[in-house]
């Protein structure tokens, strides 16, 4: 609705702009750039932040027209390729960054955005963290303007976990997470919500368990060619199936998306989600819950996903995305300037504040006003190891593996050598 | 026409040659402009979206790629080898000749016998006709959501049936066990109405007089449903067999709102096995060569049916 009605209110100032300039004799509007904005934002009120700051820009750049296109998020990943090929090539687009931008990158349909960076001595490449701009650079050029990175972790209802005698803040062990989990059984509370029908949301499981097994250099040294079917990802495999062995997810969890366990959990129907940085805050639990009220802050608890006991994975070592836009090779020239203004500290901090992300701009941190995602913040602050989405690191194609394979474990529906085959087997046809 | 001429040329060959030959260039100056003005748009229309379309895809099929570019990275045969050892593509072939069955066992019967109720001059005859092809017209994508919902274990009809019986409600999209007998029932539920129309259309168009003359030598109901209409409406039932063996290669759009081919692969077809492993792990390559064992599989289904059972129609 309010896409809509913004589009419009925009064709109207559009045509009226145009009308003025015709009377006043000057064909500026012939001479205006288009920037078409390809995103996959659903919630209305992240939109409203992007039009006001788009609406901000064009005012002060009246040659300059914004122009916003929606795409739904699967639609987007199976669109774009051809797309990006087409004359219909939008200007910017979302991305994860990991091997999907490296495969967008390697195809010359997206431009490299280093010179902007470096201009006025590196003014915008200094005021992003650099982590962030890492993660976007591939053979020494930067292919996207970074604006948040997330951090994954274990949320829990409060309530529940005083119901059935557990101690959240307890927990930093995976061997003191099964128990919690026995313990929330034992009371009759369902322990874990979970998206099984997206597979993604058991990934996270996967990833992290991996991640504690092997540590930072025997999973680096996996992803730069050793492969997934050693011995810490076979541990890893077994611990997922050994945890879907307790069934500890709510009921008919295989067949859940995402927004069903956000809403089993936001409904304290189940006690424990792996989520986003963003599933303490209000804005969440309004949208995720049956009710459009949702679990209050003060009755979420948050812990780290905890380490495997005598393996080297530390429990700083994050998992989480990172998320940027990418300026496509026909795009007009102005993009960078306008990415340069959306990402100044700033806008940063607006879209913070209002939107509940984790800026990448150094100095929007102060945006981060909800007591959970500045814990959150705090947290990747002094992060050992800063792991992307494996879907999106690896690939669409592995990381689509991956994901299956974390499905069929945690179902227990495959053995852990024949799933770390498949995606070996996938793996290696990317090298 | 050929058969007259060519018996009739020989007897007078010498006066009639000239008149003939002057008859076929009167008839091939007839056919040019047509086959000028009319031949070239379809054809072309043909070529650029159907004929180069597949020729491409059996050309990508033997290539890695993934979509972006050129194809470049030759890989022979390796993913029809891929294809054919990957068990969602079994459960998926399996799938589809299961809706086969299910729609000639069930739902043609069904449709068939809800056919003969609806065309008798009873009470609500139009209406009920205009109930049962109801579902039909309901687009695909929608019928997907709305039996997601139904069978939701949470908050959907049968929760909702289950928990006014006391009982604790199933998860049947969610047990890869039952999954495919839930996708089964909405495939029955959306398309019997549409042979069911079929059929209507077929009884119909038979002659009641011959029912008449089967009621006076005295056949029974049945006699002469199975006797007499069934034999009658040959045709359509050998049509609307095709129709389903079609619909079952083709279906998509429902199945990825309801299941998306989950859990562990136990709902995929054939198209959403394309798309889930091709297209949505941009591999075009792999995908393409799905495609074309797809096509291969349709035309042979398609002809060999056509030759075999609809020969006479």
């Amino acid at each position: 609705m309010n896409v809509s009605f913004g589009r419009l209110a925009r064709h109207r100032l559009a045509i009226a702009l145009s009308a003025a300039a015709l009377m006043a004799g000057v064909s500026s509007a012939s001479a205006q750039s288009v920037i078409k904005w390809l995103h996959l934002e659903t919630n209305a009120e992240r939109l409203g932040t992007w039009q006001e700051i788009a609406a901000a820009y064009e005012a002060e750049h009246p040659d300059v027209k914004i122009e916003f296109q929606f795409l739904e998020n699967e639609a987007f990943k199976a669109k774009l390729p051809t797309l990006l090929q087409s004359n219909e090539a939008p200007s910017m687009f979302y991305t994860w960054a990991g091997g999907v931008l490296k495969a967008q990158m390697q195809t010359g349909a997206i431009r490299d955005i280093t010179a902007a960076m470096d201009a006025d001595g590196g003014a915008w490449r200094n005021s992003i963290n650099p982590a962030a701009v890492a993660a976007m650079t591939f053979e020494d050029k930067v292919w996207a303007a970074p604006i948040q990175s997330g951090v994954v972790s274990f949320f829990y209802n409060k309530e529940l976990f005083e119901q059935a005698g557990v101690d959240g803040t307890a927990i930093a062990t995976w061997d003191d997470f099964l128990g919690a989990v026995q313990k929330l059984k034992d009371a009759g509370i369902t322990p874990i919500a979970g998206g099984g029908g997206d597979k993604w949301p058991l990934h996270f499981y996967w990833s992290y368990l991996a991640m504690r097994e092997l540590g930072h250099d025997g999973f680096e040294a996996a992803k730069n060619g050793e492969g997934f079917t050693g011995e810490g990802f076979v541990a890893a495999s077994q611990k997922l199936i050994d945890l879907g062995a307790m069934q500890p997810f709510q009921e008919g969890y295989l067949g859940a998306t995402w927004p069903d366990a956000m809403a089993t959990f936001a409904d304290g129907r189940a006690a424990i989600v792996l989520g986003f940085e963003n599933t303490a805050t209000p804005t969440i639990q309004r949208g995720a819950a049956t009710d459009g009220e949702g679990l209050v802050q003060d009755n979420i608890g948050r812990f780290p996903f905890p380490v495997v006991e005598g393996a080297p994975g530390l429990i700083t070592d994050d998992f989480g995305g990172i998320n940027g836009w990418v300026v496509t090779t026909n795009a007009p020239p102005e993009t960078e300037d306008f990415l340069k203004f959306f990402t100044n500290a700033e806008n940063s901090a607006k879209i913070a504040e209002r939107n509940a992300i984790l800026p990448t701009t150094i100095g929007a941190e102060v945006g981060v006003k909800d007591p959970s995602m500045a814990e959150a913040a705090a947290q990747k602050a002094q992060a050992t190891w800063h792991q992307n989405y494996l879907d999106q690191d690896l690939g669409p194609n592995v990381g689509r593996v991956v994901n299956d394979m974390s499905a069929e474990l945690a179902a227990g529906q495959i053995s852990p050598e024949d799933a770390l085959q498949q995606i070996q087997d996938a793996f290696s046809l990317e090298m | 026409m050929s058969q007259t001429s060519s018996i009739s040329a020989p007897r007078a060959l010498s006066a009639r040659t000239p008149a003939i030959a002057r008859r076929k260039s009167n008839r091939v100056r007839g056919t040019w402009p047509v086959l000028v003005l009319f031949l070239p748009p379809a054809l072309l229309l043909f070529t650029v979206f159907v004929i180069l379309p597949m020729g491409e895809a059996a050309w990508y099929s033997f290539y890695n790629w993934n979509g972006y570019g050129l194809p470049t990275q030759w890989i022979g045969t390796k993913n029809y080898e891929l294809i054919f050892n990957n068990g969602a593509f079994r459960q998926a072939l399996i799938n589809n000749g299961l809706i086969i069955l299910v729609s000639i066992v069930i739902q043609i019967p069904l449709a068939l016998w809800i056919a003969t109720m609806v065309t008798h001059r009873i009470k609500g005859a139009v209406m009920f006709r205009l109930l049962f092809f109801l579902p039909y017209v309901l687009a695909d994508v929608a019928a997907g959501m709305i039996w997601r919902f139904v069978y939701d274990g949470q908050f959907g009809l049968v929760a909702g049936i289950f928990n006014a019986m006391g009982m604790s409600a199933p998860f049947w999209l969610a047990d890869r066990q039952v999954a495919f007998y839930a996708v089964l029932g909405v495939i029955v539920w959306k398309y019997f109405g549409f042979h069911m129309m079929l059929f209507v259309a077929g009884l119909q168009s038979i002659d009641k007089s011959v029912l008449e003359a089967a009621d006076i030598d005295g056949a029974t109901g049945w006699q002469k449903f199975y006797r007499v209409t069934l034999p009658m409406l040959g045709s359509t039932v050998r049509l609307s067999v095709f129709f389903a063996v079609i619909g079952s290669l083709q279906l998509f759009d429902m199945i990825m709102p309801l299941t998306g081919g989950g859990p562990s692969n136990a709902t995929q077809t054939l198209v959403t096995f394309l798309y889930s492993f091709g297209v949505m792990r941009m591999q075009v390559g792999f995908g393409s060569a799905v495609g074309v064992v797809l096509f291969v599989i349709c035309v042979v289904l398609a002809f060999s049916y056509k030759r075999i059972f609809m020969k006479n129609d």
